[in-house]
């Protein structure tokens, strides 16, 4: 239950302003992939742009293709809604919805589509992915309790279970750990690495110890200025991304000599 | 009050600190020092003690004018801000004055607001309350005539004939007329919200919308009267007609507090929705308006509250009736407000007008009795659909 990634060409804009300029990257089924680069250079516009997220936004448009296993993510007549739910995204920071318990936010995706569920399979479902997102233990007694009363961490890993939910084949998460402090971090690291088991997953992170500890593989972003669109600068093993990385500018934000 | 409690506390505190150690013969306690970081302050009995100053004074001051609670109560007022000000400035300096000053002028500010709110309560209250009973809740003024009112009060017998049909036709026209504006009102914040972007067309809606709070409500009672003059004939006047005028005063309301509500919806749970796979009419229906529904339900109570009272639209689309009418698609019916109107303006009987003014102070007393029940009943729905907390 996972499939591959391929970009090519990929433009990204904000009504005429070119925020992220001719990506090509191909990113492995049952991996995890990092994109770390200093704040503005298009990561996170990007990694949006893997499950149209990105035409969320008024005036977000793109140019080129993303394939979802050779399927064209931005071929007329895709419906955004089936990209999603095949692409499920964590975001920045943790947004379970107020108005329902922690059992209805992890059946969210099921309930909000309309999609009939029996009590039974429901509650396995529920049992299934908030053990998925290691979270099972510590709710298991209020699960009909809002999902706003759980810590930042919890509540992210609330928002993973949601989104394993659905069962997609990609995660993208978007600095799931940015808000949260070391321990709840570990716990999502610890997460992303059983994660990888099961879904292709994609990290937007600030923390290149975080994208060392949990990622196969590394991208590196950077941005020639202000005003001018981020670039794809390199891609590679994760290893060889921050011990021998072939371009100068990659080795000196990796070595924290810049940004 | 409770900043000089916290400064007394700080000085009131002795400095005791005797060094580690120190286990000679037992010394004295070390004398009271006076903390640097400390300045004066008034005894607690300052301020109450000033009031009650300043009262006498006013009081004192009042008389030499002409005794009344009203120049006294001014006096009084003027007296203890600048008293009490200058005192705290001379003991607390001048940062500590100036705030107290700024505390005072904002508390008289709001008793002047609350003054009234409360002369006009008691008024009703009073006048109003006589009037109650069952039978005035009970009966219409169907079959009431002069002659009725004037027996009544030759006779000394209790005033016959009540609101009935009144409450009846205020409670069926404001229903309808929120039957209409919610749905069209709400979808109107929602397209503004949630489609419109900003586009010409939202930014056209946003300016007619703000034009129409702005109608005179006569007016709307007028569109209202001859858009049913065209389709049935001159003299179509009924419930539904005011309900419409009504509505077209409550849509800019219910849109501008739905608009509000929505547009504070933080837009992660919308993403958040998307990201799931949810569509968008669906991630509305089912966590952008749930999340927004207490401060949308609390905001069409308003406007409800707010229609309520209208007298003209109704005199003009739902004419005036006194006896009970439940059907808003037929003939003329009463409000309370135009019952009010005609009982004043046209006393039931000419020669004895006292049971027709009792009647409409009862009614107003009525009247605002229902518009505090739905300012409860906005605050109570508010806190009922408002997302839980708590773990």
């Amino acid at each position: 239950m996972s499939k591959r990634i391929d970009v090519k060409d990929l433009n990204v804009y904000y009504s005429k302003f070119l925020a992220v300029e001719d990506v090509n990257i191909e990113i492995q089924a049952k991996s995890v992939t990092a994109f770390i680069g200093p704040s503005g250079c298009g990561k996170s516009t990007f990694l949006r742009t893997l499950n149209r997220m990105h035409e969320v936004i008024p005036g977000g448009r793109v140019e080129g293709e993303v394939l979802l296993d050779g399927d064209n993510l931005y071929e007329s007549g895709v419906d955004p809604v089936t990209v999603r739910s095949q692409i499920g995204m964590v975001f920045q920071r943790p947004n379970p919805f107020p108005t329902m318990s922690i059992r209805d936010n992890v059946l969210a995706g099921v309930k909000l589509n309309g999609k009939k569920i029996s009590k039974s399979d429901a509650e396995s479902l529920v049992e299934k992915s908030l053990q998925g997102a290691n979270l099972w233990n510590e709710v298991k007694d209020r699960l009909d309790k809002p999902g706003s009363g759980l810590s930042g961490g919890q509540q992210q890993r609330l928002c993973i279970a949601r989104t394993i939910a659905v069962k997609p084949q990609v995660i993208l998460m978007d600095e799931p750990c940015s808000a949260l402090d070391p321990i709840s971090t570990l716990a999502i690291e610890d997460l992303i690495n059983e994660l990888k088991s099961e879904f292709t997953v994609v990290i937007v992170t600030h923390n290149m110890q975080q994208a060392a500890r949990v990622s196969d593989k590394t991208a590196f972003f950077n941005i020639a200025g202000t005003g001018k669109p981020g670039k794809l600068i390199e891609y590679a093993e994760t290893a060889t991304i921050f011990s021998n990385p072939s371009v100068k500018a990659t080795e000196d934000y990796v070595s924290g000599r810049f940004g | 009050m409770s900043a000089a409690t916290t400064n007394q506390s700080n000085t009131g505190q002795p400095d005791t600190k005797v060094p580690a150690g120190n286990n000679k013969a037992p010394q004295p306690p070390a004398p009271r020092r006076r903390n640097s970081l400390a300045k004066g302050h008034l005894p607690r009995f300052a301020i109450p003690g000033i009031a009650a100053g300043s009262l006498v004074l006013g009081a004192a001051a009042s008389t030499l004018t002409g005794f009344s609670v009203a120049t006294m109560a001014i006096y009084t007022a003027i007296i203890f801000v600048l008293a009490a000000s200058i005192t705290t400035t001379a003991v607390e300096g001048p940062r500590r004055g100036k705030n107290s000053l700024a505390t005072y002028l904002v508390y008289g500010a709001f008793l002047l607001a609350l003054v009234p709110l409360a002369s006009v309560l008691f008024t009703v209250l009073e006048k109003g309350l006589p009037g109650i009973n069952m039978h005035f809740l009970f009966n219409s003024m169907n079959g009431v005539t002069g002659a009725v009112d004037n027996a009544s009060v030759e006779n000394g017998t209790p005033v016959i004939g009540g609101a009935y049909h009144a409450v009846v036709g205020t409670l069926l026209i404001t229903l309808w007329s929120t039957i209409i504006s919610v749905p069209v009102g709400m979808l109107t914040a929602i397209y503004l919200v949630e489609y419109g972007k900003n586009g010409p067309l939202a930014r056209a809606i946003t300016f007619f919308v703000d034009v129409m709070t702005g109608i005179p409500s006569i007016v709307a009672g007028l569109f209202a009267t001859a858009l049913f003059a065209v389709l049935f004939g001159p003299t179509a006047r009924m419930g539904i007609v005011a309900a419409v005028a009504l509505s077209v005063l409550m849509i800019p309301t219910v849109v501008r507090s739905t608009e509000e509500m929505l547009k504070i919806v933080p837009n992660e749970l919308r993403e958040a929705s998307y990201a799931l796979g949810v569509r968008k009419w669906r991630t509305i229906t089912k966590v952008v308006i749930p999340t927004a529904i207490s401060g949308i339900a609390s905001g069409v109570t308003l406007a409800i509250a707010r229609v309520i009272g209208e007298t003209a639209p109704i005199l003009v689309t739902a004419g005036l009736a006194n006896n009970i009418n439940v059907n808003v698609f037929g003939n003329w019916m009463a409000t309370l407000p135009t019952f009010i109107y005609y009982q004043i303006i046209t006393p039931t009987s000419p020669t004895n007008i006292d049971p027709s003014i009792q009647r409409a102070w009862a009614a107003a007393l009525l009247l605002i009795g229902m518009v505090m029940v739905l300012n409860l009943g906005a605050r109570l729905i508010a806190s009922l659909f408002a997302p839980k907390k708590g773990r």
